[in-house]
C-alpha cells in the first residue's frame, strides 16, 4: 500500500517538475537554440536555396533553378577533386586502420613502456591542420631537395605527401579508440580459447576481431569522413599544386580534395561561379551524409545482434 | 614462458624506435627553429652548428613578422578557445537537460535537428554563415563563441543528452521536494553529476576550436583579429618574403602549450577521445 501510493506520488511529482521546468526554456533551451538558428539552421536553408540562385553576394540572388548543379557536374576540376578524393579516402582508411589496429593489438599485449608509447602516438592529434601541413613539407622539401625537386612539382609527391600526413596525425586517435575495444574483449573467452590449443593467429581472427567489430565499423567510417572532409592540411601542403591547364582555359588542380575544390570555387577569382560553389556544397553535403546513414545503419544492425 | 618474455622485449625495442620516430618531425621542426632561413631549405635535416646556428633570432623576429604581432594572435586563439568552450558547456548542458526532462514535440524537433547537424560540412554553410555573422556583429573574438556554439551545439547536445538519459530521476525529484526550483536543481543537483562528460566534451571543444582554421578565418575580422592557424597560414601563403625559420620558431611556440596541455590532461584526452568515438 504504501509503495503504491509512493509511485503514484512520484508520477505526479514528476509531471509536476516537467512542468516547472518547462517555464523556464527562455534560460535553458533559447541561448542554445538561438545561437543554433544563427551558425546552422538558416545558413544551412540559405545555402540550399542559395544552390538553386545565381549571385555574387547572398542579397542579389536570383532564382534560376537547377543550372548551378548542371555547371557543377560540368567543371572538370570538380569531377576530378571527387576522384581524386575518393582515392585518397580509400587508401588512407586501409592505411590508418592496418597500422592502428597493429599498434593497439601490440599494445595492449602487456609490453613494457606502453602508456609512454600511446602517449607518443597520440601527441599529433593536438597539432593543427595548418600547422601539420607546414611541418610536412618542410620535411618533404628537405627529402625532395636532394633531388633538385619538390612537393608542389608531381601530383603523386602531394598524394603520398597527404597520405603520410594523415597517417602521422589520424594513427594514435584510431589506436585509442581500438585499445578501448581490445580491452573490452572478456577475458574468459580469452582463456578458454588458449585452453582448447588456439594459435595467436586463430585467436586473433576467430576471437578477437568479431568482439571489437564496433570500434572496427566506428573506426572506418571515422577516417572515411576525415578523408572527404579534410580541408586544413590539403590547403597547407599542397594547395592543389601542381596544375593543369586543359584547353578552353580550364585549370585542374591536380592535388585539389573536394573541400578544397569548394572553398576556391567561392572565393576564387571569378565571383560569378559562386553559385556554382554553393550547388558543389550541396552535392558534398549529400555525399558525406550519405556516408554517414550508412555508418548509423551498419551500427545500428550491430547493435541488433548483440 | 622465456620466449614469450623475449618476443616483448623485441616488441618494447621496435616501438621504442617507432615512437622515436613518430616524435621525429616536431623535433626536426625545433631544429630547424634555430637555422638562418636558407639553412632550412638546404639543410633540412643538419644539426644546428656554426653559420647555421642563428640562437633566438628566429623566435624573435617571428613574434613581429608580417607586421602583425604573434602574441596577440595567440591571445585571441585563447580567449576564443576559453570563451567559446566554456559557452558550449553552459548552454548545451542546460539544453540537453531540458530537452530529456520536458520532452515535449519541440525538444524532439530540436534533438532531431541538432543530430542533423552532426552530419552536415561546414562548406555547407560557410558562405552565407560568413554573411550572417558579419551582420550581426559576431566578427569580433569576443562574440565569435555564438558562432562555434551555434555550430558546435548538435554534438555538445548529442553527447550531454545521452548521459542525462542514464541520471536516476529520484535525485531530481528529491531536490525538488526539498523545495529546489529547476534552476537551482539543475546547477547544485545536475550539473555536477554531468562531470564526466562535461570534461569529454571539453576536451574535444578545445582540440577543436584552438586549431580551427577556416570558420575564424572566414568569419572573424581578418584585418584586427587572428588566431593561430590563420597567422601561420598568412605567413606562409601570401605573405611576400617567406622566412621558414622565423615560421619554424611560431610552430614551437604555438605548439608548446598544446604538448603541455596534452601532457597535463593526458588521462582525460584520451577517455574523451573514446567517448566521442563511441557516441559519434
Amino acid at each position: 500500500m504504501a509503495k503504491q501510493v509512493r509511485s503514484h506520488g512520484s508520477a505526479t511529482n514528476s509531471k509536476m517538475m516537467r512542468r516547472s521546468i518547462q517555464k523556464w526554456a527562455i534560460l535553458f533551451l533559447v541561448p542554445t537554440l538561438a545561437s543554433f538558428v544563427i551558425g546552422f539552421v538558416y545558413p544551412f536553408c540559405k545555402g540550399v536555396y542559395l544552390s538553386l540562385c545565381k549571385f555574387t553576394t547572398t542579397e542579389d540572388a536570383t532564382f534560376i533553378g537547377f543550372g548551378n548543379y548542371v555547371k557543377a557536374f560540368q567543371d572538370a576540376s570538380f569531377v576530378h577533386a571527387f576522384w581524386y578524393t575518393a582515392l585518397f579516402a580509400v587508401v588512407s582508411v586501409v592505411l590508418i586502420n592496418l597500422f592502428a589496429f597493429l599498434i593497439a593489438y601490440a599494445l595492449t599485449q602487456g609490453i613494457r613502456g606502453s602508456n609512454i608509447f600511446r602517449t607518443a602516438f597520440f601527441m599529433p592529434n593536438l597539432i593543427g591542420g595548418i600547422v601539420l601541413g607546414y611541418i610536412w613539407s618542410m620535411i618533404f622539401n628537405g627529402i625532395l631537395s636532394r633531388y633538385n625537386t619538390n612537393i608542389l612539382m608531381e601530383t603523386k609527391y602531394g598524394f603520398w605527401g597527404l597520405i603520410i600526413l594523415m597517417c602521422w596525425q589520424q594513427v594514435g586517435y584510431m589506436m585509442i579508440i581500438y585499445i578501448a575495444g581490445l580491452q573490452a574483449v572478456p577475458e574468459d573467452m580469452l582463456e578458454a580459447a588458449k585452453i582448447d590449443g588456439a594459435s595467436r593467429a586463430q585467436t586473433l581472427f576467430r576471437v578477437i576481431i568479431p568482439n571489437v567489430m564496433s570500434s572496427i565499423t566506428v573506426c572506418l567510417f571515422l577516417t572515411l569522413t576525415n578523408g572527404f572532409k579534410l580541408f586544413d592540411q590539403n590547403l597547407a601542403l599542397t594547395a592543389g599544386q601542381p596544375y593543369v591547364f586543359k584547353e578552353g582555359g580550364t585549370v585542374v588542380k591536380t592535388t585539389e580534395m573536394l573541400a578544397l575544390n569548394i572553398y576556391s570555387t567561392f572565393y576564387g577569382q571569378n565571383v560569378h561561379a559562386r553559385g556554382t560553389a554553393q550547388a558543389k556544397a550541396v552535392l558534398f553535403f549529400i555525399l558525406v551524409a550519405g556516408i554517414s546513414l550508412i555508418q548509423l545503419r551498419a551500427t545500428r544492425r550491430k547493435e541488433v545482434q548483440q | 614462458m622465456k620466449k614469450s618474455r623475449i618476443g616483448k622485449n623485441i616488441l618494447t625495442v621496435v616501438f621504442t624506435i617507432l615512437s622515436a620516430c613518430w616524435i621525429l618531425p616536431v623535433l626536426v621542426v625545433l631544429m630547424n627553429s634555430f637555422k638562418g632561413n636558407t639553412f632550412v631549405k638546404t639543410a633540412t635535416f643538419a644539426w644546428p652548428t656554426g653559420d647555421m646556428f642563428v640562437e633566438w633570432a628566429n623566435y624573435v623576429k617571428g613574434m613581429t613578422f608580417g607586421n602583425y604581432p604573434f602574441l596577440k594572435s595567440v591571445s585571441y586563439s585563447v580567449v576564443i578557445t576559453i570563451l567559446g568552450t566554456f559557452l558550449i558547456l553552459l548552454c548545451t548542458s542546460m539544453a540537453a537537460w531540458y530537452i530529456i526532462r520536458v520532452d515535449s514535440k519541440i525538444c524532439r524537433i530540436c534533438y532531431y535537428l541538432f543530430v542533423f547537424s552532426m552530419v552536415v560540412p561546414f562548406q555547407m554553410v560557410m558562405f552565407p554563415l560568413a554573411k550572417t555573422a558579419d551582420t550581426l556583429k559576431l566578427n569580433t573574438p569576443w562574440t565569435i563563441p555564438i558562432v562555434y556554439l551555434g555550430f558546435g551545439a548538435g554534438m555538445a547536445t548529442f553527447m550531454l543528452a545521452g548521459f542525462v538519459k542514464t541520471l536516476p530521476l529520484e535525485i531530481e525529484e528529491a531536490a525538488e521536494i526539498d523545495g529546489c526550483g529547476p534552476i537551482r536543481t539543475f546547477f547544485i543537483v545536475v550539473l555536477p553529476m554531468l562531470k564526466p562528460t562535461l570534461i569529454s566534451v571539453a576536451i574535444l571543444e578545445i582540440m577543436w576550436i584552438w586549431n580551427d582554421y577556416l570558420l575564424p578565418y572566414l568569419v572573424l575580422d581578418r584585418t584586427k583579429y587572428m588566431t593561430i592557424p590563420i597567422h601561420i597560414q598568412y605567413l606562409q601563403g601570401s605573405y611576400g618574403q617567406v622566412d621558414l625559420g622565423a615560421i619554424m620558431a611560431l610552430i614551437i611556440v604555438s605548439i608548446i602549450p598544446v604538448i603541455a596541455f596534452y601532457l597535463l590532461c593526458q588521462k582525460y584526452i584520451i577517455k574523451g577521445v573514446a567517448a566521442g568515438a563511441v557516441k559519434g
